[in-house]
């Protein structure tokens, strides 16, 4: 009874720091504990395994500094991803704070591909306002929404433009968002009206809101937060920020699982002497 | 260990630690960090919305070579919207309201229609039974059972009792679990955040953290 008293009386800040040493130590001094693929990322790999050598591969990159440990690993893995693959990257943003993190994550993961220039294997839109009505153009003409480039150039002068005309030019959309406009509004404007197959990494307080398009088979995979983006990373053989992670994110889970069990057992008094009252 | 030298490397890792200094107990540290976030962003995304938003859609179009003057009705609708700032002519602001009203949601449910409704009643017509795959079937009953369980306890037009007072109690647990996984989601993406500043921290300021 005595330790129950004490766990109902412990100052909430000793839990903070423990969950403070718990995140710092695995990154500081890596466990490398076990990562197992799951089906939605294996398919979102196989979704972009599929395209075809050479194809132009639509991105659409919606998010904001606010999500990057869990947004900028799988945008960077995904785009070396199609880069390897041959494939010409075709990239927009709907978020307005975030086009110029986009580009310059992009810009440090084209550094890879020497032989791969801008304006020929990949081009970023850059941010247009509009949320779904910018979908909805776009289906009509890609440069009817997006006349320049982030860079400011007139997109019908790029040469990966002149095979751009709309959905239709593109195997498969990428996309990778924290939020709205994003997966949902993509899945309800794009997939479903013109029928283009279609990836999503989305951040992890989102994901269980995606499934059911992953189930009905509306999304052919799903990275779902920095688990689904080590994941990724893994199949890749890629290791990056995501996977560097993860140790810190099972110790903080196992923690985490821990204090709530903790918790219930010190409400275990309190709950019982309400119910007697 | 490497420091950084970096100015603005300095002032995100000191106002990071400003900010997680409120897990110790409220102070001015964290009030000042928290009123500069305030501050900053809202300024932030003015000028943002102003350079990628009104002016490359609008003003270079309007004011610069070969202006399109059709951009004046929805510069004129986009001022009214600034009328309910004042009380005696805050009706001139509907105009606008009624146009956004009108053009969202006719996108917003032939999208919903098409990519939810529809698609997921397909999504859930499932064979019940899998030759040679035992699992899926057990997964298929599984997921139309917790459908129809589900459904059946948002159903209040008879009071749940007796089959299906049984069968929307079944439904809570489906939503038990259902919020069980969301809960266990949240707490990684809040993970997620700490881990990317604690790596900020000991990469980007320190420098003794090598990625």
């Amino acid at each position: 009874m005595g330790f129950v008293t004490w766990l109902a009386k412990l100052d909430r800040r000793w839990i903070f720091l423990a969950m403070g040493l718990l995140v710092l130590g695995p990154l500081i001094r890596p466990l490398s504990l076990p990562l197992t693929v799951s089906r939605p990322v294996q398919g979102f790999v196989n979704a972009i395994d599929a395209v075809p050598h050479g194809s132009t591969v639509l991105m659409s990159c919606d998010y904001d500094p606010a999500s990057i440990p869990e947004m900028v690993p799988m945008t960077r893995t995904a785009f070396r991803h199609l880069l390897s693959r041959d494939c010409r990257v075709v990239i927009t943003c709907l978020w307005a704070g975030g086009s110029g993190l986009i580009d310059s994550v992009l810009t440090e993961g084209a550094r890879e591909f020497p032989s791969k220039s801008y304006g020929q294997d990949w081009v970023n839109l850059g941010y247009k306002s509009g949320n779904e009505a910018v979908m909805v153009v776009m289906g009509q003409g890609i440069i009817n929404a997006f006349p320049r480039d982030f860079r400011g150039n007139a997109c019908e002068t790029l040469p990966i433009m002149r095979s751009v005309r709309n959905y239709s030019s593109f195997p498969l959309l990428v996309n990778i968002s924290a939020g709205y406009p994003g997966t949902k509004e993509w899945v309800q404007q794009v997939q479903a009206r013109f029928h283009l197959p279609m990836v999503a990494g989305v951040t992890a307080v989102s994901a269980p809101e995606y499934y059911p398009y992953l189930q009905a088979g509306q999304l052919q995979g799903l990275l779902g937060g920095m688990a689904g983006a080590a994941e990724y990373e893994t199949l890749v053989k890629a290791p990056g920020l995501a996977t560097r992670g993860m140790d810190a994110q099972s110790l903080a889970h196992i923690f985490i699982a821990l204090m709530i069990l903790l918790g219930n057992l010190a409400a275990l008094p309190q709950r019982s002497s309400g119910g007697k009252s | 260990m490497h420091l950084s030298t970096d100015l603005g490397v300095w002032i995100a890792a000191l106002l990071t630690l400003g900010i997680l200094s409120f897990l110790y107990k409220d102070n001015p540290a964290y009030k000042l960090c928290e009123h500069l976030f305030v501050g900053v962003s809202a300024g932030y995304y003015v000028v943002l919305n102003y350079f990628s938003v009104v002016k490359p859609n609008l003003l270079d179009k309007l004011f610069g070579p070969g202006p399109d003057y059709f951009l004046i009705v929805p510069l004129i609708l986009g001022v009214l919207l600034f009328s309910r700032f004042f009380p005696k002519g805050d009706w001139l602001s509907r105009w606008s309201i009624a146009l956004i009203l009108g053009v969202y949601p006719a996108l917003r449910i032939t999208g919903f229609g098409q990519g939810d409704f529809v698609e997921q009643i397909h999504g859930s017509m499932l064979p019940l039974w899998v030759p040679g795959n035992p699992a899926a079937t057990v997964n298929n009953w599984l997921l139309i059972g917790g459908l129809l369980a589900t459904l059946i306890f948002f159903f209040f037009s008879k009071e749940h009792k007796g089959a299906l007072g049984g069968t929307a109690k079944v439904g809570v647990y489906f939503l038990m679990v259902s919020f069980g996984a969301s809960y266990g989601y949240t707490v990684m993406a809040r993970i997620s955040l700490l881990i990317g500043r604690v790596m900020f921290l000991l990469h980007d300021w320190l420098g003794v953290l090598h990625l």
